[in-house]
Parts: C-alpha cells; sequence; structure tokens
C-alpha cells in the first residue's frame, strides 16, 4: 500500500518537474504554432541564475527565493531577444523555426560552457527544503521530500498564476482570441505582432522558474536543456494545444506511468516505454488530449 | 522547388543545363574514386570514408524532408539500427562459431548469446537486416503516424523522440549492447582483414560507389511522377488528398526509403570507422545529419550530400583546433541558412541563374 502511494508520489512530482518545463513551451507552442528548441536553454540560464545568486547573498534559502523573479526575469529578456531577432520573421514556417531555434540553443550551450565550464555545477539546498515530512511512520515509512513538495506548488502555482491571467487580464484575453483565430483577432484590431511578444516573453519567463526548481532535483550543466526539452515537447503533444488544461493532465500521466514503469522496470525500458504509449495515444488523438475545433483541415 | 534548369527553349543556357548534372556526376566520381585515393593518405581516406556515410543518411534527409516536408530530427535510429545489425555479425564473425563476442566475456553477465544476437551470425541474415530493419521500423511508424495525420512538428519531436529512446534503450542494456561504449575493436569485414590498408581502401570504394549510386537513383525519383506528387504532398496535402491520392501511402514511401538510406550508411560506417555506439546515434548526431543537408540544400541530392560533407569535415577539422568558435560558427552559419536562404547554398546557383535571366529580359526589352 505504501509503495503505491510513494510511488504515485514520485509520479505527481515528475510530473510537477514536466509540467513546470512544458508550461512555457505549452503557451509559445499553443499561440503561435512555434516549436523554441531553446526553451531548454532558458530553462538552464533560470538554473544558472540560481547558481550565481547564491556567491553574493550567500544563504541558499534566501537566493532560492530571490532567483524566483530574477530567472523569470532573464529567460524572459532571451526570449525577447530570440523573438525580436528570428522568430517573428519566420512565422509561417514553423519547421524553420524549429531548425533556427535549435541552433541557437547550439550557440547558448557552448556560452555556457564557456563562461561557466563543462562540469556540472551545484547549489546548495536551503535548509528549510532539506527535510522530509512524515506522513506513514512505522516499519514502512512513508516520507515526502520538502524539496518535491515545492516544486509541486511552484508548478501548481504557476498553472494558476497562468490560468487567472489568460481568463481575467485583458492581455489574457487577447492572447485567448489570438489562439482562436489569428485573423479574426487581427481584424478586429489586436496588434498580433504585440500580443506574440508579450506571450513569448511570459513562456520563456516559464522556462526560467522551472529552472529555478530544477535546480532542487539535479545538477546544473550546459546541456540540461537538451536533457529536458524532449520531455517538455512529448508533454505539449500529448497535451494538445491552446489549452492549458490539456498539459497539465498530460504532464501528470507520462510523470506517473514513467514512475510506475520505472518502479517495475527499469529507467530505460520505462522510458521506451512511455514513448511507445505516446505514439499509440496519437493513433487514438492526433491532436491530443485537448483539441481547440476548427474548421481548417490543416 | 521548381527546377530552373528544364527550360524548353534551346538556348545556350539550357544546352548547358542538359550536360550540367551528367558533368556533375562525373566529376563526383572523378574526384572520389581518382583525385581522393591519389591525394589522400590512408588516414585521410578514412575520415573522407566516414563523411560519406553521413552524406548518404543527407541525400535519405533531402527526399524526405526537402521533397517529402517531413522534418526527419531521428534518422540517428535507422542509422543505429544499420549499423548496430552490421557491427553484431562482425562482432560473431570474429569471436568465430559457438563464441561469445570479447565485450560480453568482459562484462561476464552471460555464458549464453541472447537469442536477439543468434540470427546475426549468418553474413546474409545481417545484410538482409540491414534493410529490413530500419525500412520496417520505419513503415510501422509511418504507417501509425501519417495515417491519423500526425505531421509538421508534431511528426519531428516524435522522430526526435524515438531516436532517444533507441540510444536510452543501448544504453541501458550495457551486457547485451555495449553499452555506452557501443560495439568496436573490431577485426574483419566479411573474411577480409581490417587491419590491411587494402582491405580498407576497398571499404572507402563502396562506399563511394553506395553514395554515388544512391544519389542518382534519388535524383531519378525527384525527376519522375512520385517525385512530383511528393513534392505536392509537402506543398499542400488536402489538395492531393482532394485529388483522389493517399498522401500517407505518398509519404510513407519517402519516409521508408529515406530511412533505408539511414541503414545502409550505418551499415557501411562501422567498417570505415571501427565502432557504433549510442553517442553516434542519439538526439545530437540526429540534428547534425539535418544541419549538413540544411546548409547544402535540402531539396536538391547534391547540395544535401555535398553539404553533409562539408559540414562533417569542418566538425572533424575545426572542432578540433577552435572547438568553442566552431560551435559557435556552425550554430550561427545553421541559423542563418534556415532562416534566410532556406534552399540552402545550393539555391544560391538557381539565385544567381534567376538573376541573369531577369537581366538578359531587361536587356532584350529595353
Amino acid at each position: 500500500m505504501t509503495v503505491i502511494l510513494s510511488q504515485s508520489f514520485t509520479g505527481v512530482s515528475i510530473g510537477a518537474v514536466l509540467l513546470l518545463i512544458a508550461l512555457g513551451l505549452s503557451l509559445t507552442f499553443g499561440q503561435m504554432g512555434v516549436i523554441n528548441m531553446a526553451h531548454g536553454e532558458f530553462i538552464m540560464a533560470g538554473a544558472y541564475t540560481v547558481y550565481l545568486l547564491q556567491g553574493p547573498i550567500g544563504s541558499a534559502g534566501v537566493s532560492l527565493l530571490v532567483a524566483l523573479p530574477v530567472a523569470f526575469a532573464v529567460a524572459g529578456a532571451m526570449g525577447a531577444a530570440l523573438e525580436w531577432l528570428l522568430i517573428r520573421r519566420l512565422y509561417a514556417r514553423p519547421l524553420d523555426t524549429l531548425l533556427v531555434t535549435w541552433g541557437v540553443s547550439l550557440m547558448l550551450q557552448q556560452l555556457a560552457r564557456d563562461l561557466f565550464g563543462a562540469p556540472n555545477v551545484h547549489t546548495g539546498t536551503p535548509s528549510w527544503l532539506s527535510g522530509r515530512i512524515t506522513l506513514i511512520g512505522g516499519d514502512d515509512p512513508l516520507t515526502l521530500a520538502h524539496g518535491r513538495l515545492f516544486i509541486l506548488g511552484l508548478a501548481l502555482a504557476a498553472v494558476v498564476a497562468l490560468t487567472l491571467t489568460l481568463r481575467l487580464t485583458p492581455l489574457g484575453r487577447r492572447i485567448r482570441a489570438v489562439v482562436q483565430h489569428r485573423d479574426l483577432a487581427e481584424a478586429s484590431g489586436i496588434a498580433t505582432a504585440r500580443v506574440d511578444r508579450v506571450t513569448f516573453v511570459l513562456g520563456s519567463g516559464l522556462a526560467g522558474l522551472a529552472g529555478v526548481a530544477l535546480t532542487l532535483v539535479g545538477p546544473i550543466g550546459p546541456t540540461m536543456g537538451t536533457n529536458v526539452i524532449i520531455d517538455a515537447f512529448l508533454v505539449v503533444v500529448v497535451g494538445g494545444i491552446g489549452q492549458l488544461r490539456g498539459a497539465v493532465i498530460a504532464a501528470f500521466a507520462l510523470g506517473v506511468l514513467q514512475a510506475v514503469m520505472e518502479y517495475s522496470t527499469t529507467v530505460s525500458v520505462a522510458r521506451v516505454t512511455v514513448l511507445v504509449a505516446i505514439v499509440a495515444f496519437l493513433q487514438w488523438r492526433p491532436q491530443g488530449i485537448h483539441t481547440l475545433r476548427t474548421r481548417s483541415l490543416a | 522547388m521548381t527546377d530552373s534548369s528544364t527550360s524548353k527553349s534551346p538556348t545556350a543556357p539550357a544546352r548547358w543545363a542538359r550536360w550540367r548534372t551528367p558533368l556533375g556526376y562525373a566529376l563526383g566520381a572523378l574526384v572520389l574514386f581518382g583525385l581522393a585515393p591519389l591525394v589522400l593518405s590512408d588516414f585521410r581516406l578514412g575520415q573522407l570514408a566516414r563523411y560519406l556515410c553521413v552524406a548518404i543518411v543527407a541525400v535519405g534527409i533531402s527526399l524526405a524532408w526537402g521533397r517529402g516536408g517531413m522534418l526527419v530530427l531521428g534518422q540517428g535510429l535507422f542509422f543505429g539500427l544499420g549499423g548496430y545489425a552490421m557491427a553484431m555479425h562482425m562482432k560473431l564473425a570474429d569471436a568465430g562459431a559457438g563464441q561469445l563476442p570479447d565485450f560480453m566475456l568482459l562484462y561476464g553477465s552471460t555464458d549464453e548469446l541472447p537469442w536477439w544476437w543468434q540470427p546475426f551470425s549468418s553474413p546474409v541474415v545481417a545484410l538482409a537486416a540491414v534493410l529490413v530493419l530500419p525500412m520496417g521500423l520505419a513503415a510501422l511508424i509511418g504507417w501509425s503516424v501519417f495515417r491519423r495525420r500526425v505531421r509538421g512538428a508534431y511528426f519531428a519531436i516524435l522522430s526526435q523522440a524515438l531516436a532517444a529512446a533507441f540510444a536510452i534503450l543501448l544504453i541501458g542494456q550495457q551486457a547485451t549492447t555495449g553499452g555506452t561504449n557501443g560495439l568496436t575493436n573490431f577485426q574483419g569485414f566479411f573474411g577480409f582483414s581490417l587491419h590491411d590498408p587494402v582491405n580498407r581502401r576497398t571499404v572507402y570504394f563502396l562506399i563511394a560507389a553506395t553514395l554515388l549510386l544512391l544519389m542518382l537513383a534519388t535524383r531519378q525519383l525527384f525527376h519522375s511522377r512520385y517525385g512530383e506528387l511528393l513534392v505536392a504532398v509537402r506543398d499542400s496535402e488536402e489538395r492531393v488528398r482532394f485529388l483522389g491520392y493517399d498522401p500517407a501511402l505518398v509519404k510513407l514511401v519517402a519516409y521508408v526509403l529515406s530511412a533505408g538510406m539511414a541503414g545502409v550508411a550505418g551499415a557501411l560506417f562501422v567498417p570505415a570507422v571501427g565502432i557504433i555506439s549510442p553517442a553516434l546515434i542519439g538526439i545530437v548526431p540526429s540534428i547534425q545529419f539535418v544541419i549538413g543537408a540544411a546548409i547544402g540544400g535540402r531539396a536538391s541530392v547534391a547540395g544535401a550530400a555535398l553539404g553533409a560533407v562539408a559540414v562533417a569535415w569542418a566538425q572533424t577539422t575545426l572542432s578540433e583546433e577552435f572547438p568553442s568558435a566552431w560551435t559557435y560558427f556552425q550554430g550561427g552559419l545553421f541559423v542563418v541558412v534556415v532562416a534566410f536562404l532556406p534552399g540552402g547554398l545550393a539555391s544560391l546557383w538557381h539565385l544567381a541563374a534567376a538573376r541573369r535571366r531577369q537581366r538578359t529580359e531587361v536587356v532584350t526589352a529595353a
């Protein structure tokens, strides 16, 4: 019984990480149909922000909290630059955008290697995140790590904040209009190019937040973006375009599936099984969990 | 992309255009078979053989991506299947009948050959597997994916994820696949010692001939009715569907053929380079294959092949001396070419020709 509970918690916490790294991607892919391969490097930028702040601030706990807004700003600024320099010129060519942003990610990785060195760097874990909560004591204990709970909380907070932004603010209304029908939105007087830029900054900023969270579960290195980007895309693909709900369901479903498979087989077999499951799932629902019904054929 | 060389009027440029391709291929054959073995040392020739293997993959990419619009980001999967099929046979042949390959003895985890290794002791089965495994898997993936109209970025990400999964699977099964180290340290290739420079030279010739033949065949395919249909599917899948064709089938053929080419390239890579490992087939090498084709010219056979050779050459030569600067240069060139010159460097030729024609028209009009 405890095994099932602890495995489901592992699954949920994997899902929370997946959700954080996929949230920004889901936003930009949903709105602009743009695959941003440099998203992983924006995550990396967020993680290195924690590393850089830890030196001058000293306390790991304070620097983690300070890093949240700073990483959001850093990654957001990088996103703004990328959008302004390249992506806005490539809107009609989604596959080329994918390749161009991959070239950018290649250069950003090298930049990280030149600035911080090729080996991974480590950040200290804040004292208030190093403990575990014991839910069930005794011989067969069930404990939850504080760090994992923090990530779960951060992921849920990000989803709630994003949902409220999309639902309640004028900006959110404009974003939803562009997602649903770009031409009609433009005809109604919405400056779609400006909305795109803001969306891209938001999505990139979320990548920065994810990077901060990732410092709690793994090392920080130049290749960390490559390691997570595929998972993030799979969440978006399974979740479907244009709806946060799909991404949330997909992230937790994939996380739990991964945890269950890892428990019953090895890590590598688990990854392959999850992929095969995704291909099978796309047979059933090619557009993902949540589809935005339109009359377009493509 | 229209081929500007098929102009109807028998003007001087058109006459030249008729001979351009055969002359180009003759020149290519002359360089590969005559010049290169003469001027290059055995070591350099081995390196060239490696670049030519990458070029074979790039030819397949030009078929699937350049003409078919399917961004195949996971060709490493098929390259690896072909490579491992060949490597497993070579390992078994080295070990001799009934013996285990050396790395299995090293890890000491199995006393018996795993069942899925056993068929590869036969050279015929291994050679068949080089084609059947990649093409069969591609047919399976392609059929299930294209039929459900999964395309564009979705397809690209999916194919990339499959290559990543294959690499992870290989690393995980170290006892039977060699893990991260891969399969290496080969002695012979179908009974010929790989330590003999003459035999290594023969492997190079084999690769060069395969590349040229596949380039010619692919070029022929581009100019066939099927090639026209493939481009039509790329440019407007729905219109082709309304005309009564099945776009899924059209795409499937191109995808399976490109997978077969990647498999052949992988199989030839193993005797030429002497190793196949997960690091050669994962996400990064899979995208490297695409980079060469993109820079050279995705929709042109010669452009893709030359681009692949040039990028692979620059990769080995420049990355040794300036690892950091080379990465910036490669990334930057890739970004600029894909963003601002989608036809690759090969399209410069067409652009120049178009400009020349324009100028002539202006002159005649005046």
